[in-house]
């Protein structure tokens, strides 16, 4: 129901501050999306505009490799699958395909954005955790490049 | 066309003046007497009798003498009515069949106007011409003749009168007029000036309103409704100056002319009292000569009023027909002309020295001379600049080029009628208008040139029918009859209509709109009185889907219609009817304002439930929707509430929240509840359709059922198992249910699929497509897509089986599958017969007989395909590199 709908949206880190009358209405504004199981949810390489947050329910995560598909980890309730296609077209990194019967919260781009455009407020708060990903990103890969420092360097004049 | 608008008047209606000129003077002395019996009546039958009197050489009495008189006078009252019962009906006749002459001659040329005219008279100023425009010209047209001489006539009678009792007199009575004659036409002449530029600017309005129409997306996505508001604000202001200053001046001529008027008897009581004190003359003539010329007075006004509506008929006239006057306006008699010409479009087409120029003076194509083979396909390749997408219609006749010459076999196509060019060329390109009406209609309506058959005729209707042709034949209108069957079956190569509907399918599927087509049936509805055959199988498709839904894989898919169960996937509206709403009785609109939905929900104990639910629906919504702009799409596509009532439901929840629920009004608590009946649990996911509230819902929907007043059954068709529902699209029929909400894409499809399947298995499809066909197509064929819409024009084209068909760029909408499907199909169907196709890539040249490559309007090269690709220097070949 869409109380529900409310708190699992607020469990989600980039929207744990946004408003809760703002998440009402996007809760509200979403579909709600069953996969059986065995249905592929996303799909490796295909550009999405979705992004997914499951309700119920179990899914595995799939890449390609050279040896075949490979299943690289699984997600569950709470989880939230493609969050970067809600923010711009990208394709999608690995497919998903549900494992039980999984009940969804999808999320489009469309909506997202004219969420945003009317309530900007939205878009900082989404800003803020995307920037602290990014920092915490960097520091990771600065601390991982450490020992190779040489190949970044000469990267840079890339 | 007439030049002036009594040149017009006399050459239509000359007879029906003169018979209303000679009724208006037989009318005369009917009038006079009406006037004068009242004198007598008094002077000799009640105050002065005189015994002598007789009637007849009878000896009456005077009570005998009064009441034959009042009797006399009542009947001339009687007669003189009935003259102008006559009269006035007559005038209001002549008028409105001349306006109709007038604009059935005007919208007649619109339809010869050339084609690029219309880039420059909107349809704005054309609508408002044809119709508001002539609109009193009517009203005049029936006076033009008759006023003038009546009211002249009544002058120069007064005036005689004047010059008999004394001509110094007569002469100061009409010493003014040629003063008047002088100053009023001068004066007026600047009010006709200004009717004219009100005309003007009145155009120019109704064009303004007719962009502000088609062009009202742009102002919302650019946010200029402020900007198109100041500007018709301006306008208004325009038309308000000149009104206002037309009646200014109309109003000081009025003014003038009553001075003048009163000049007049200044100088009967100075002159005429200085000649009656001296003795000239005698005190009673001076009476009777004051006496007629206050009568003078009436006609005069008259005349005035005449003399200025005729001025703003004459302009109004002349400025409507000076539009419908375009240079290069079709010659009337190739529309006309008899269609069994024998002619035929065939041999070749011979392009001398073609040149087309805008009015600009910009040269779109220069200098083409070729000449086409037109069995066989020809290809246009454009290799920039442009200029061939104008060819494509001068090919097919639409345009003239601005010198030089198309002929076909020897004989200048301008001089074709369309009874030849308009069957025998087929024309279509990309961006193609569809009537409003159905596809059905507009696929065929290529084959309808002239009335072939008469309708079937109606006994009740035979002889209104006869009299309204006859009425139009005197209005110089068509008498064909737009009721009788128009299709010209044999163009299209069949014998009647079952023939016809076989050649449409096939058609359609050389278009590639088959499937679209079959859609649209599947959306439709259809009348099972009529059709009985689709409706029995479309109830055995519904059983077959019944089993198969029944499946593992389908199951979750559809929720089917259950008497005894709450469909969560349908409105709480579609539960409680358990039907389909016929009309606006049962509209979820207005269902919480019907007494007998309310006293069913009263008996099933619901009515609480539901002012409690819709109070909480209201609350969301003024919650979620609060900060959003009105208008917003969000707003448009989920919100249960308009963004105008939004306010109105915030102070009746603020209301409920504070006095509670029970002391809403009768209309507040019928809007919450309204609400409620929106509700798609599945869909909307609030919570508020508990199990106690669909068990009671159940019980509320047989009540509904079982106590449905008799007058109601009509506006409701309830879901029955067996039966077919008529309201419901025939989609709803076969499923008997709701998809359910939440599934993914693939659900969709897989369910789309097995109704196909059924469809295919019960031998439906055709039926389907049938239906289909019947689709309204919208204004414009606005409920169509455009690659639906060029695809139809193809199709309209083909089916009229032409010796010579033009296409301009017509397939560059469609998809690129569906272009190789329907490229193969139209070279098929038009083997060995004339194609000229003016293509949108070059590479389409291949299947082209001759190829003719032209750049910024000239003709560079022209051979078979493979010539032109070998070539090393060829612009096709470069092209086909580049592609």
């Amino acid at each position: 129901m869409l109380a529900d709908e409310v708190q699992l949206l607020k469990r989600i880190p980039l929207f744990a501050k946004v408003e809760p009358s703002r998440l009402k209405l996007l809760a509200f504004a979403s579909e709600r999306q069953v996969f059986q199981s065995g249905e592929t949810i996303v799909r490796e390489g295909e550009v999405g505009s979705t992004a997914y947050i499951i309700v119920s329910g179990e899914a595995d995560v799939l890449i390609q490799t050279n040896h075949g598909t490979m299943t690289v980890s699984k997600v569950g309730k709470n989880d939230f699958i493609g969050e970067v296609a809600m923010l711009c077209d990208v394709p999608r990194t690995a497919s998903v395909r549900a494992l039980t019967n999984v009940d969804t919260l999808c999320i489009s781009k469309d909506l997202f954005y004219s969420l945003v455009k009317e309530f900007p407020e939205i878009a900082v708060q989404v800003m803020r955790v995307l920037a602290q990903r990014l920092e915490r990103s960097t520091r990771l890969l600065r601390e991982r490049a450490a020992p190779a420092a040489n190949i970044l360097t000469e990267g840079d004049g890339v | 066309m007439a030049p002036t608008i009594y040149r017009f008047i006399m050459r239509h209606s000359a007879r029906q003046q003169v018979l209303l000129l000679l009724v208006t003077v037989a009318s005369f002395p009917v009038l006079y007497y009406t006037l004068e019996l009242p004198k007598i009546i008094i002077n000799e039958a009640i105050s002065n009798f005189d015994p002598e009197t007789t009637l007849f050489g009878q000896d009456v009495g005077q009570i005998g003498y009064l009441m034959a008189l009042s009797g006399l006078f009542l009947t001339m009252v009687v007669i003189n009515g009935i003259f102008k019962y006559f009269i006035n009906t007559y005038k209001g006749r002549v008028g409105e069949r001349m306006l109709r002459r007038l604009r059935y001659e005007l919208y007649a040329r619109v339809l010869r106007f050339p084609l690029p005219r219309f880039r420059k008279v909107s349809s704005g100023e054309i609508i408002a011409m044809i119709t508001a425009e002539v609109e009193p010209l009517g009203g005049f047209i029936g006076e033009a003749i008759a006023q003038p001489a009546f009211q002249g006539g009544t002058l120069i009678v007064y005036i005689v009168f004047i010059f008999l009792q004394d001509p110094f007199l007569g002469l100061a009575s009409i010493a003014l007029y040629p003063l008047q004659g002088y100053i009023i036409p001068k004066l007026q002449r600047r009010v006709n000036q200004l009717g004219k530029m009100r005309v003007r600017t009145m155009r120019q309005i109704s064009d303004k309103l007719g962009e502000t129409v088609a062009g009202v997306q742009e102002i919302h996505s650019h946010d200029t409704s402020a900007l198109h508001l100041a500007d018709i604000a301006d306008r208004y202001g325009d038309i308000y100056d000149i009104r206002y200053e037309i009646y200014r001046r109309k109003f000081f001529i009025k003014f003038l002319n009553n001075f003048i008027n009163q000049l007049t008897p200044f100088f009967f009581y100075s002159i005429g009292g200085y000649l009656v004190i001296s003795g000239q003359l005698s005190f009673g003539a001076l009476v009777a000569v004051l006496a007629a010329y206050k009568d003078l007075a009436g006609p005069w006004r008259e005349l005035l009023i005449y003399y200025q509506q005729k001025e703003d008929a004459r302009i109004k006239y002349e400025q409507v027909i000076e539009q419908f006057e375009p240079p290069g306006l079709m010659d009337e008699s190739l529309q006309t002309a008899s269609p069994a010409d024998p002619v035929a479009i065939a041999g070749t087409m011979q392009l001398t020295n073609v040149t087309l120029t805008e009015e600009s003076g910009t040269t779109i194509l220069e200098g083409v001379s070729c000449t086409i083979p037109l069995a066989g396909v020809t290809a246009i390749v454009n290799a920039g600049g442009g200029g061939t997408e104008d060819l494509a219609p001068l090919l097919a006749r639409l345009t003239v080029p601005s010198s030089g010459s198309i002929r076909i076999d020897g004989r200048d196509v301008q001089h074709l009628p369309e009874s030849l060019t308009g069957r025998q060329i087929g024309y279509a390109n990309a961006s193609p208008y569809l009537f409003s009406g159905t596809l059905r209609d507009n696929l065929v309506y290529g084959l309808k040139h002239r009335p072939l058959r008469p309708a079937v005729p109606v006994p009740e209707v035979l002889a209104r029918k006869r009299q309204r042709l006859e009425e139009a034949r005197l209005a110089g209108n068509t008498d064909h009859d737009v009721d009788a069957d128009w299709i010209d079956y044999e163009a299209a190569g069949c014998d009647g209509p079952e023939a016809l509907a076989v050649r449409l399918f096939t058609i359609l599927r050389m278009v590639d709109l088959e499937d679209d087509v079959y859609d649209f049936g599947l959306y439709g509805t259809i009348d099972p009185a009529q059709r009985p055959d689709i409706a029995n199988g479309i109830l055995e498709a519904r059983h077959a889907a019944r089993e198969a839904l029944a499946h593992d894989s389908l199951r979750s898919l559809v929720e089917r219609f259950d008497r005894d169960h709450y469909n969560v996937n349908a409105t709480v509206a579609e539960n409680l009817l358990f039907g389909t709403p016929v009309g606006t009785t049962f509209a979820v609109e207005s269902l919480s304002d019907h007494p007998y939905v309310r006293r069913v929900l009263d008996k099933a104990g619901l009515t609480s439930s539901f002012l409690d639910a819709g109070r909480q629906v209201a609350e969301t919504m003024v919650e979620i929707f609060a900060d959003l702009p009105p208008g917003h799409e969000l707003f448009e596509q989920f919100s249960f509430i308009d963004a105008d009532d939004l306010p109105e439901f915030r102070t009746i929840v603020q209301r409920a929240g504070r006095d509670g629920p029970d002391q809403l009004g009768e209309a507040e608590r019928s809007r919450l509840m309204g609400l409620v009946f929106k509700l798609i649990p599945t869909r909307h996911r609030l919570g508020l359709i508990d199990d106690p509230f669909k068990d009671r819902l159940l019980r509320a929907r047989r009540v509904f059922a079982d106590e449905l007043p008799v007058e109601l059954r009509g506006s409701v068709e309830l879901f029955d198992e067996d039966k077919y529902n008529s309201a419901a699209s025939i989609q709803d029929n076969i499923l008997f249910g709701r998809l359910a909400h939440g599934q993914a894409q693939v659900a969709n499809r897989l369910v789309r699929q097995m109704i196909a399947g059924l469809v295919d298995d019960l031998g439906l499809r055709t039926c389907l497509t049938e239906v289909g066909l019947d689709w309204q197509v919208g204004v414009a064929g606005s409920r169509l897509s455009a690659a639906q819409r060029a695809k139809t024009a193809l199709a309209r084209v083909l089916l009229k089986r032409p010796a010579l068909m033009v296409l301009n760029e017509a397939t560059s909408g469609l998809d690129g599958q569906s272009q190789t499907r329907v490229h193969a199909a139209i070279l098929e169907e038009r083997a060995g017969r004339g194609l000229i196709w003016v293509l949108h890539r070059p590479g389409l040249a291949r299947m082209a007989n001759l190829v003719l490559v032209f750049k910024n309007g000239h003709l560079v090269e022209s051979g078979s395909f493979a010539d032109l690709q070998q070539d090393p220097d060829s612009v096709l070949r470069s092209l086909l590199t580049n592609e």
